[in-house]
C-alpha cells in the first residue's frame, strides 16, 4: 500500500482526487436527502420499478452493443438508430391504423405481437444494410474510421426517418388492456411496465440460450475469441457477424416496443440518448458480456430513476429531475475513466481501447 | 474485383436498380419536392430534377466505364438508365392506389407531378423510362467522346449548373453592381436564361478545352523557374490571396457576408478539433463544451442585460473567454488521458452533453439564464466604431482565424506538433521515445480549446443572444465532418470543408433540414473511397491508404 502511494504521479493524484470528491457528494447528497425524506415510501418503490423497467429497456439495448464490441470490437454508434427506426416505422404504418381501426383493443395479443415483428423486422434491416454498406469494407481500417462511419450512419438514419415519416413527435396508442396497474407482492405495479420487465426476461432467456446452446451462438462465441482461428474452423466470419448485428438489432427492436408501452409516443431522435444511456449500461456490466449487459442496464436504470432524488435534492438543487441524464452521463465518464472493463469485465479494456 | 470482361447484363441492371434506389430514396424523404423549387434553366431545369437524374447519370456514366466494347458500352448504359427508372414508376403507381401520404409524409402530390412530369400515371412512366434511358445514351456517348473532348464538356456542365443552381444569388450581386438591366439580360425569375445558359456551357466547354492544350506548357515553364524566383511567386501567391481576403467584404454584400463569417466561426472550430483530432490523434466529440464555455464567458461578462456581471468591453472579455475555454480544456483533459481511441471519443461526448444540460437547467439559471438564454450581448467596437454589418465583423473572424492558422501553421513543424503526430500514431512507441504524454496531450486539448473558446466569443458576440440548444452535439458533429471531409490534419483542408459543409448549406437554404443526412453519408462515403480528406496531409494519405493494400478479409458472400 505503502509503495503504491509512493508511486502515484500527478495524474494518479488528480483521479483519486475526483473519486474521493465524487463518493463524497454522493454520500453528503444522500445522507441530506434521507434526514429530510421528502418522499414517502411507496413513492421511493415508484422510482425504483420505474427504474427497473426503464433498466429492461436498456439492458436489450445494451446487449447489441456488448455482441458487436464482441465480435467486431468497434462501438457501434448507430445502435440507438436501430432502436428508433424498427418502434417508428412499425408505429406509423402498423399501431396507428390498427388502432384507428379498433383492432388493437379487440386483439391485443396479436396487434402487438405485429407491431413487435414489424419493428424487430425493420431493426434488423436497418442494421444488416449499414453492417454491409458501411461497416464491412472497413473491418481492416484503423480504428477511428469505423467510429466515424458509425456516427455518420446513426445521423443518415435519423434524418432518413425525419425524411420518411416526417418530424413531428408521433403518439403510440394507448391499449385499453394495459392501462392501469396490477398488484405484484403488495405492490401496486403499472399494467405497462410488468409486461416490459417480464418481456425482457424472456428475452435475455431466450438470448442467453441462443449464444450458448446453439450451433450459431458458438459460431458468434468463436468469432469473439479470434476470427482467424474461427476461419480455419470452418465458421463463416461474414455470416456470424451479419446474424450478430441482426440479434443485437433485434433486441434493439424489441426495447423500441417497450419505450412505446412505457413513454408511448415516437420521434425519430428518440434513438440518441437511449443509445448512449445503454451503451454506459453495456460498459458498466462489462462490454461483450450478455449477462453484462442486462445488470449494467438494470443498475444504470434504477440508478437514474433513484439517483435526481436520492442525490440531488438533498444538494439543494431544484429541479433535480432535469438532471437525470447529467447523472447518466456523468455515470458513463466515470466508469469509462475509472472501471473501463466494468462490473463483470475481465478483460482488460487498456489493450482494446 | 469487377474485371472489364465479366461485366455483363447482371451488373447493368444491379447498377441500375442501384441508381433507381437512390433516387426513389431521395424523392421518399423529400429532397426531390424542396429542391425543385430552385430553377437552374428557367423553365427546363430544376435541381431537384437533375437531382433525380444525378445517380442515373453517374451509374450509367460507370456502366459504361466498365465495358469491355464501344457498342456495349452504349447498351449497357441505356439498361442502367432504363432500369433506374423502375423504382420510381412504382413509386408512381402505388401512389396512384393508395394514399401513401397518410404513411410517408413526403410523398406529395407535387413530387408525383415532378417525377411524372407533370402528365397522368402511365404517359408520365413513359416519360421517365424516355428520360432516364436518354441520360443514360448521353452518358455513354459522353464517355465515348476523346478524353480531352469529354473532360471539357464535363466541367462546362458542371460549371453551367453550378451557376444555375446559385442564381439567385448571382442576381442580386448582379443587380448591386451592374444595374437591373443587366442581370435580367441573363437571369430571369432567379434562373438562368436557356440562351444564356447554352453560352455558359460553351464557352466554359471551349476555355477548358483551350487550357488542357496549352495548361501543361504552363506548368512545365513554372517548373523550370528557377527556386528563388519560385519563392517570390509563392510569396506573392500569399499577399494576392491577403488582399483578396481583405477586400472580400465589399464584393459580397451583408448576406454573403454573414454566411462568410459563420464559415469563419466553423474555420476557427475546425482548427482547433485539428489539433486535437488531426495531430495529436484524440477523437473528441465533446469539443462543442469549449464553444459554449467561451461564448458564455463572453455572454456574462459584456451583457448589458440582468445577466450580465462585468459590462466590459469585447475585447477585455476575449482573453478572459480564452483563458476560460483553455482551463476548461486541462480539467476536461486531465482524467481522460489514459484513455484512447474510441473510449476517448464517448467519454469526451458525455462531458458535451453533461455542459450543454448544466447551460440549459434551473441549477444554473441565476447565472447562465437556463433556456431562455442570456441576452443583449453587444457587439464589438472597434476605434469608437460599433460593428454592426457582417461585412464589419467579418474582420474580426477574419483575424481569428488568420491567427489560429498561423498558430497551427507553426505549431504542425514544431518539436510540439512532430510529438503530436508521434503519440498519433502509437502512443507506447512516442512513450518510450521520451515524449511526455501527459504535457503533450493536455497541450493539445489546451490549444483546441483555446481556438474554440475564441470561436464561441466571436459567436456569442455576433448574435449578441445565446442559448443552450446552440450548443448541441451537432456542432460537434459538424467541425468533426468539416476536418474529415477537408482532409484530417491539413489546414487547407479546414478551410475547403468548412466551405463545403457550412457555406454551401446556407446558400441553399431550402436544404437547411437535410444538412444533417447530408452530413452523415458524406461521412460515410468519405471514409470508405477518400478517408485522407479533399485536400489531405501527405502523412495521412500514406496511413489510410495503408490497410487497402493489405490482403482483404476472405469474403464469402462475394462468392457466388
Amino acid at each position: 500500500m505503502l509503495k503504491r502511494l509512493k508511486n502515484i504521479d500527478f495524474l494518479g493524484l488528480i483521479l483519486w482526487f475526483i473519486r474521493a470528491s465524487i463518493i463524497a457528494v454522493v454520500i453528503w447528497g444522500s445522507v441530506a436527502t434521507i434526514i429530510k425524506n421528502p418522499y414517502t415510501t411507496s413513492n421511493w418503490i415508484d422510482f425504483i420499478v420505474f427504474g427497473i423497467a426503464q433498466g429492461s429497456m436498456y439492458a436489450l439495448i445494451a446487449i447489441g452493443y456488448s455482441l458487436v464490441y464482441g465480435v467486431l470490437f468497434m462501438i457501434n454508434f448507430a445502435h440507438g438508430e436501430f432502436f428508433m427506426s424498427g418502434i417508428l416505422t412499425a408505429t406509423v404504418l402498423i399501431a396507428g391504423p390498427l388502432s384507428a381501426s379498433g383492432y388493437l383493443d379487440k386483439q391485443p395479443v396479436w396487434g402487438l405481437l405485429l407491431i413487435l415483428v414489424v419493428s424487430m423486422a425493420v431493426s434488423i434491416g436497418v442494421a444488416l444494410l449499414t453492417e454491409r454498406i458501411a461497416y464491412r469494407p472497413l473491418r481492416k481500417a484503423p480504428r477511428l474510421v469505423p467510429l466515424i462511419t458509425a456516427i455518420g450512419a446513426s445521423f443518415f438514419w435519423q434524418y432518413t426517418f425525419r425524411g420518411l415519416f416526417g418530424s413531428q413527435t408521433k403518439p403510440f396508442p394507448q391499449i385499453q388492456v394495459l392501462a392501469g396497474t396490477v398488484p405484484v407482492l403488495g405492490i401496486e405495479i403499472l399494467k405497462s411496465q410488468l409486461i416490459v420487465i417480464i418481456t425482457t426476461i424472456i428475452m435475455l432467456i431466450g438470448l442467453y440460450i441462443f449464444v450458448m446452446r446453439t450451433k450459431t451462438g458458438k459460431a458468434i462465441r468463436s468469432v469473439a475469441e479470434d476470427k482467424d482461428v474461427a476461419v480455419l474452423m470452418g465458421i463463416d466470419v461474414n455470416r456470424t457477424i451479419t446474424i450478430t448485428f441482426g440479434v443485437g438489432a433485434a433486441m434493439a427492436g424489441a426495447a423500441g416496443v417497450m419505450y412505446a408501452l412505457v413513454f408511448r409516443q415516437v420521434h425519430f431522435f428518440m434513438g440518441f440518448f437511449p443509445g448512449l444511456k445503454a451503451f454506459t449500461a453495456a460498459v458498466l456490466g462489462g462490454i461483450g458480456s450478455i449477462p453484462g449487459a442486462a445488470i449494467g442496464g438494470l443498475f444504470l436504470g434504477i440508478f437514474e430513476s433513484l439517483g435526481p432524488a436520492l442525490i440531488l435534492q438533498g444538494l439543494g438543487i431544484p429541479a433535480p429531475h432535469q438532471l437525470k441524464d447529467v447523472i447518466a452521463f456523468t455515470m458513463l465518464v466515470l466508469i469509462l475513466i475509472f472501471r473501463p472493463q466494468g462490473i463483470l469485465g475481465e478483460r482488460l479494456a487498456e489493450n482494446k481501447a | 474485383m469487377t474485371t472489364m470482361q465479366d461485366f455483363n447484363l447482371r451488373k447493368a441492371i444491379n447498377l441500375g436498380l442501384i441508381a433507381g434506389f437512390i433516387s426513389l430514396f431521395i424523392s421518399v424523404i423529400g429532397l426531390t419536392a424542396l429542391l425543385s423549387k430552385r430553377q437552374l434553366i428557367a423553365g427546363i431545369l430544376t435541381l431537384g430534377q437533375l437531382l433525380i437524374f444525378l445517380a442515373t447519370a453517374l451509374l450509367s456514366y460507370q456502366a459504361a466505364e466498365k465495358s469491355s466494347k464501344k457498342s456495349t458500352a452504349v447498351l449497357n448504359s441505356v439498361i442502367v438508365g432504363l432500369v433506374s427508372a423502375i423504382p420510381l414508376a412504382f413509386l408512381i403507381v402505388f401512389e396512384s392506389l393508395i394514399d401513401l401520404r397518410q404513411f410517408f409524409v413526403n410523398i406529395s402530390p407535387d413530387l408525383i407531378k415532378i417525377i411524372s412530369f407533370g402528365q397522368g400515371t402511365t404517359t408520365g412512366i413513359a416519360i421517365l423510362f424516355a428520360a432516364m434511358g436518354l441520360v443514360g445514351l448521353i452518358m455513354s456517348l459522353v464517355y465515348l467522346l476523346p478524353p480531352q473532348i469529354r473532360r471539357s464538356i464535363i466541367t462546362g456542365l458542371v460549371a453551367t449548373l453550378i451557376i444555375g443552381t446559385f442564381s439567385e444569388l448571382l442576381t442580386e450581386r448582379l443587380r448591386v453592381f451592374f444595374g437591373v438591366a443587366f442581370s435580367k439580360t441573363i437571369f430571369q425569375s432567379k434562373a438562368l436564361l436557356p440562351s444564356v445558359a447554352a453560352i455558359i456551357l460553351i464557352v466554359v466547354t471551349a476555355l477548358s478545352f483551350v487550357w488542357t492544350k496549352t495548361g501543361d506548357g504552363i506548368k512545365q515553364r513554372f517548373d523550370v523557374i528557377p527556386d528563388r524566383q519560385k519563392r517570390y511567386l509563392r510569396v506573392g501567391n500569399w499577399v494576392v490571396l491577403l488582399i483578396i481576403l481583405f477586400l472580400l467584404p465589399q464584393f459580397l454584400g451583408s448576406y454573403l457576408s454573414e454566411v462568410i463569417n459563420n464559415v469563419g466561426i466553423f474555420v476557427l472550430m475546425g482548427l482547433g478539433l485539428n489539433i486535437v483530432v488531426g495531430f495529436a490523434g484524440l477523437l473528441d466529440l465533446g469539443y462543442v463544451a469549449f464553444f459554449a464555455i467561451g461564448a458564455y464567458t463572453m455572454a456574462v461578462m459584456t451583457s448589458t442585460g440582468s445577466l450580465g456581471v462585468g459590462h466590459v468591453s469585447f475585447w477585455l472579455a476575449l482573453p478572459v473567454s480564452v483563458t476560460a475555454a483553455t482551463l476548461a480544456g486541462i480539467m476536461l483533459g486531465t482524467p481522460v488521458l489514459r484513455m484512447r481511441g474510441d473510449y476517448l471519443a464517448i467519454v469526451t461526448l458525455g462531458f458535451g452533453e453533461i455542459i450543454r444540460i448544466l447551460a440549459n437547467s434551473d441549477m444554473l439559471k441565476s447565472f447562465l439564464g437556463g433556456a431562455q438564454g442570456i441576452l443583449n450581448i453587444p457587439k464589438p467596437e472597434f476605434m469608437g466604431t460599433v460593428l454592426i454589418q457582417p461585412a464589419q465583423l467579418y474582420y474580426v473572424v477574419l483575424a481569428g482565424c488568420l491567427l489560429a492558422a498561423f498558430v497551427s501553421y507553426r505549431l504542425s513543424r514544431s518539436r510540439l506538433g512532430r510529438q503530436w503526430m508521434a503519440i498519433r500514431e502509437d502512443e507506447d512507441v512516442a512513450k518510450a521515445m521520451g515524449i511526455n504524454l501527459v504535457k503533450t496531450k493536455l497541450l493539445a486539448f489546451a490549444i483546441g480549446a483555446a481556438f474554440s473558446g475564441l470561436a464561441g466569443a466571436i459567436f456569442a458576440s455576433k448574435l449578441t443572444s445565446i442559448f443552450p440548444h446552440s450548443f448541441n452535439l451537432l456542432i460537434s458533429i459538424n467541425v468533426l465532418c468539416l476536418i474529415i471531409v477537408g482532409g484530417m490534419g491539413s489546414l487547407p483542408g479546414v478551410v475547403v470543408g468548412a466551405l463545403i459543409l457550412v457555406g454551401l448549406p446556407e446558400l441553399l437554404r431550402e436544404f437547411a433540414e437535410y444538412r444533417y443526412l447530408m452530413y452523415g453519408a458524406l461521412l460515410i462515403v468519405m471514409m470508405l473511397a477518400k478517408p485522407e480528406g479533399f485536400w489531405p496531409s501527405a502523412i495521412q494519405r500514406r496511413e489510410l491508404h495503408a490497410f487497402k493494400d493489405t490482403e482483404p478479409v476472405p469474403d464469402s458472400t462475394q462468392t457466388e
